[in-house]
């Protein structure tokens, strides 16, 4: 076992693990944040995305022991400090860019990573950004228009309903 | 009654909070302070006998609590077939017993034969690792066709492969022989429809927990219908009493079909439960996903058009092979037989119509009904046969549609296939797909494709399907081993905000926003007031679930009748408070008045009297406003529509990128605009994928090769494009009371014809003489075919 310290969504937590635990695991298990999903077992589905000192990372491509000390951001972390939701997530709403909502929380992690790295991106980067996030339900429309509106875009001239 | 809350208009989604917080509940996400794991020991093998299973290493390891073998459940029951197809010779369907794990036998690879409970997942894992299995391997069924000749058996008691040889409708063979025989010209088509796997992002997962005070046992578990669920587990596989077992099925992250049925994991969790005293539960990975998962399709078709010189169909004849896999899943007999056959007349006054299904058991894990169920193949099938006879013809291929379209003076209309089409204008679709795609501006944007080296094609697709699943007087007399209505329970509270029980499950679909939508408006009060209660047999009267786009069609219909029994009380009540005639009272944004006086009470006021009934006529009225309807639906609905897309190919490389797609549908009434173009949205994408992308492909010795996401292609956001989605050419349907078809799966029906048909016409634009490609059009494929036209 060793012993992890870690900050996760503003809190410090401290645990022991197993050298083979994964840091999805931590956050879902032992922490019980169980809004960071397991989607796949090859790291190809990005249910799982968290964000790493300020990078999003694919918790279940992570070993626990490797984000002692680290700053972790899951999707509990995500809304306003009041409660209301932030701009990614309302735009999500605001959208339909969820359906089942399995694949929502990587969806929101990885889009809130994109907007950082390029604030106005284009369909084109948004969908090549989401490369790494598999959804079943939207065929993709409706979250690279949240995406986009969240960025401050207008998306009224994309098809809605 | 704000207009953004009622009726047709698009209420954004309640349930999106705590999925966006990452709040919602799934079944993995549930622990209890005494969870135990389980782990499942699979075959690796696709057919083999198993000789020996020796389990004490396994029960010696840390952790382990129980070990179960198929020898364990061999006195119990199996997982029956809901539905019973005669053959044409009218014998009965070959039915073999599905059982909780393998006994003496495996069948695909995947197939569980014994299962560890361990304090841990690892542990589980670990001593499923030290179970040793002697197998004697046999030679692997896979290829449909192959299965139907030798003498080696998936099933050896039933001592063949075939399950049943099924005509659709044997009384019309001959005269559709006849026709074909006797027609100006035949258009000939052989297609494989490309076997899919679902893929919900959520793995199945199941939790099983047993109350030793009261033997009762809880089950939650990803089901798109817990009631057929405990029914199937109490009445088919474990004698559980209905009303000892509780199943639960919370937040589920998408079904697409596969969960639907009931599934060995389930009834094994809830046995080790009892056993050890634990609450026991199982989670797959993804790779079990793969294996174990109801796959999807997998028709081996020979479609044949026969047409008169102007181009009237005069028949349609089919003969397909379905792979139902090693056992058959709950709807694996209905999906290529009721919900395919009955719909090849499609669209069309075509007055000959046979098809005839012989349905294969092989040593590959079950297919069953994946979004759209029978009815894509249907529709596959017809319109890649109506394209290619267009092209024989030298018709264009939407006016060869026209010149045999039900026109909309012709409903009711009773196809050749043996359906009453109620409602639909497939012209008016068809118009409306024309303006909105921009037809008039393809020549301009096919010569820029062709500027860049790119081959640009159009490709167009009209569909029917069948949907609000299902009259249970229809479906009983074709087989149906189950009724298909759905039920609701309106519980007005004293304070006057309500619960809506459903038998509907939502996992995508937003009904947690839409039946308040209409309940709202029926009673003339706010949405919010209005909670819907889901997934859970202890809460719900009773529900058939969620598929075949019923639950608005069938559920929301249910919720209509239980919200008008309450709204008949509720004016009694009122009219009591306000000492007039019942019949005299109205209801009107929320508050009951004496017609032509200002007299009058709200919802809310009459809520409360019913709860304090004081100076009640109780001989005329109970106390308590709360009512129950169950509704089954006189017919099934039938959405259609039309669609187009177009398409780039590269000619180097094969690779085919889709431009532009619009699909117009009648999907009748629409309740939430938003959330019904959103469901289309999500049929493209599945749709597409299975056009370009998605194969699930076994080896000759049964060995699954597309088993990952690294292995099968999964559709990304940069594999499609915006969707253009109009349902403004709705047709009401005429026999339910909200008028609505049902919307969850048009999607996935009509879009791989359309894109086949368009990568056809790219090709051919570019002087290939490609008539035909089997799906997915991956890049290799579609350059392999131009490079050999």
């Amino acid at each position: 076992m060793t012993k992890v310290t870690l900050t996760i969504n503003g809190k410090s937590v401290s645990r022991d693990v197993e050298g083979n635990t994964l840091l999805v695991s931590l956050l879902r298990d032992d922490i019980g944040l169980t809004g960071t999903h397991v989607g796949c077992d090859t790291s190809q589905c990005g249910a799982c995305t968290v964000h790493v000192n300020g990078e999003s990372v694919k918790s279940c491509t992570m070993f626990a022991a490797e984000a002692d000390g680290a700053e972790v951001t899951t999707i509990e972390g995500m809304a306003n400090a009041d409660g209301s939701l932030s701009v990614i997530q309302a735009a999500f709403q605001e959208h339909h860019g969820l359906q089942c909502g399995f694949c929502t929380p990587g969806m929101v992690m990885t889009a809130a990573n994109l907007l950082k790295e390029n604030p106005k991106p284009s369909e084109h980067e948004v969908r090549a950004y989401l490369e790494g996030n598999i959804c079943r339900c939207t065929g993709y429309h409706n979250i690279v228009k949240a995406i986009m509106a969240a960025s401050g875009q207008d998306v009224s001239a994309i098809a809605a309903e | 009654m704000p207009k953004d809350t009622g009726i047709g208009a698009s209420t954004r989604r309640r349930e999106d909070v705590r999925f966006l917080k990452g709040k919602g509940e799934y079944t993995d996400d549930i622990s209890t302070r005494d969870l135990a794991h389980a782990a499942f020991a699979r075959s690796t093998v696709a057919h083999g006998l198993i000789k020996s299973i020796d389990t004490a290493a396994a029960e010696a390891m840390p952790g382990v609590l129980a070990v179960f073998t198929g020898q364990d459940f061999a006195d119990v029951g199996g997982n029956p077939a809901g539905w019973l197809i005669n053959s044409r010779d009218g014998t009965p369907m070959k039915e073999p017993k599905r059982p909780v794990l393998a006994h003496r036998k495996v069948r695909h690879v995947g197939d569980a034969y014994a299962a560890v409970i361990a304090e841990t997942k690892q542990q589980a894992m670990d001593a499923v690792e030290a179970i040793e299995i002697d197998i004697e391997e046999l030679p692997a069924i896979v290829d449909v066709k192959a299965a139907l000749s030798g003498d080696n058996f998936v099933h050896d008691e039933i001592e063949t492969n075939q399950c049943f040889d099924w005509g659709w409708i044997e009384d019309n063979r001959q005269a559709t022989d006849e026709a074909i025989k006797n027609a100006h010209h035949v258009t000939t088509l052989e297609l494989v429809n490309n076997r899919l796997v679902p893929n919900a992002m959520e793995p199945r997962s199941s939790i099983g927990a047993y109350k030793e005070s009261g033997d009762e046992y809880t089950l939650h578990t990803t089901s798109q219908n817990p009631h057929l669920t405990r029914l199937l587990i109490s009445a088919f596989v474990m004698g559980i009493p209905e009303n000892k077992l509780t199943v639960i099925a919370p937040d589920v992250g998408g079904g697409f079909g596969s969960k639907i049925y009931h599934y060995g994991e389930e009834a094994l969790v809830l046995a080790a439960a009892k056993r050890t005293g634990r609450t026991v539960k199982w989670t797959a990975d993804r790779s079990e996903s793969f294996l174990t998962d109801a796959h999807g399709r997998d028709h081996v078709t020979k479609i044949e058009l026969a047409t008169d010189a102007d181009g009237k169909f005069l028949a349609f004849r089919t003969e397909t092979y379905a792979n139902v896999g090693a056992y058959l899943s709950n709807f694996a007999t209905a999906t290529p037989t009721f919900l395919h056959g009955t719909l090849m007349a499609g669209n069309y006054t075509v007055p000959n119509v046979y098809v005839n299904v012989k349905a294969v058991f092989t040593n590959t894990a079950p297919v069953d009904a994946y979004r759209g169920a029978g009815r894509p193949e249907a529709t596959y099938s017809l319109e890649r046969v109506i394209d290619k006879c267009a092209r024989e013809l030298g018709m264009d291929p939407i006016e060869l549609r026209r010149k045999n379209f039900v026109k909309p003076d012709m409903y009711p209309f009773t196809s050749a296939a043996g359906l009453e089409y109620d409602s639909g204008n497939y012209d008016a679709l068809m118009d409306k797909m024309l303006e909105v795609c921009d037809r008039d501006g393809f020549e301009a944007r096919r010569k820029v494709s062709e500027a860049k080296g790119m081959l640009r094609g159009f490709g167009v697709n009209a569909y029917i399907e069948a949907c609000g699943i299902a009259p249970s007087n229809l479906v009983g007399q074709l087989g149906s081993r189950v009724g298909l209505y759905d039920a609701a329970t309106v519980r007005v509270n004293a304070t006057g905000n309500l619960a809506v029980m459903v038998g509907a499950h939502s996992h995508g679909q937003g009904h947690e926003t839409v039946f308040p939508q209409v309940v709202g408006e029926m009673l003339g009060i706010d949405p919010s007031t209005i909670e819907i209660v889901h997934g859970d047999t202890s809460k719900i009267p009773f529900g058939m679930g969620t598929y075949g786009s019923r639950s608005l069609a069938v559920c929301g219909s249910a919720v209509v009748r239980a919200t008008d029994k309450i709204i008949a009380k509720a004016k009694k009540i009122a009219a009591h408070m306000l000492e007039a005639s019942d019949s005299d009272i109205e209801l009107k944004d929320g508050n009951f008045t004496v017609s032509g006086t200002d007299k009058s009470v709200s919802f809310g006021e009459v809520a409360l009297k019913a709860y304090i009934p004081h100076e009640f006529p109780l001989e005329d009225i109970e106390p308590g406003l709360e009512e129950t309807a169950f509704y089954d639906p006189a017919n099934f609905t039938y959405p259609s529509g039309a669609y187009c897309c177009e398409v780039e190919v590269d000619p180097e490389t094969g690779k085919v990128r889709v431009d532009r797609f619009a699909a117009v549908d009648d999907f009748g009434n629409v309740m939430n605009p938003m959330i019904v173009t959103g469901q289309v949205h999500g049929g493209l994408g599945q749709g597409i994928g299975q056009a370009l992308l998605e194969g699930c492909r076994y080896d000759e010795d049964g060995q699954l090769l597309s088993a990952t996401y690294m292995d099968y292609t999964m559709p990304r956001a940069d594999d499609l494009p915006f969707f253009t989605v109009d349902h403004s050419q709705g047709t009401a349907c005429t026999h339910n009371p909200l008028g609505v078809k049902g919307c969850g799966e048009a999607g996935a029906i009509g879009s791989p014809p359309t894109i086949v048909n368009a990568v056809i016409d790219a090709l051919q634009s570019g002087g290939k003489n490609v008539t035909h490609i089997d799906m997915p059009l991956t890049p290799h494929v579609v350059w392999s075919a131009m490079n050999n036209a």
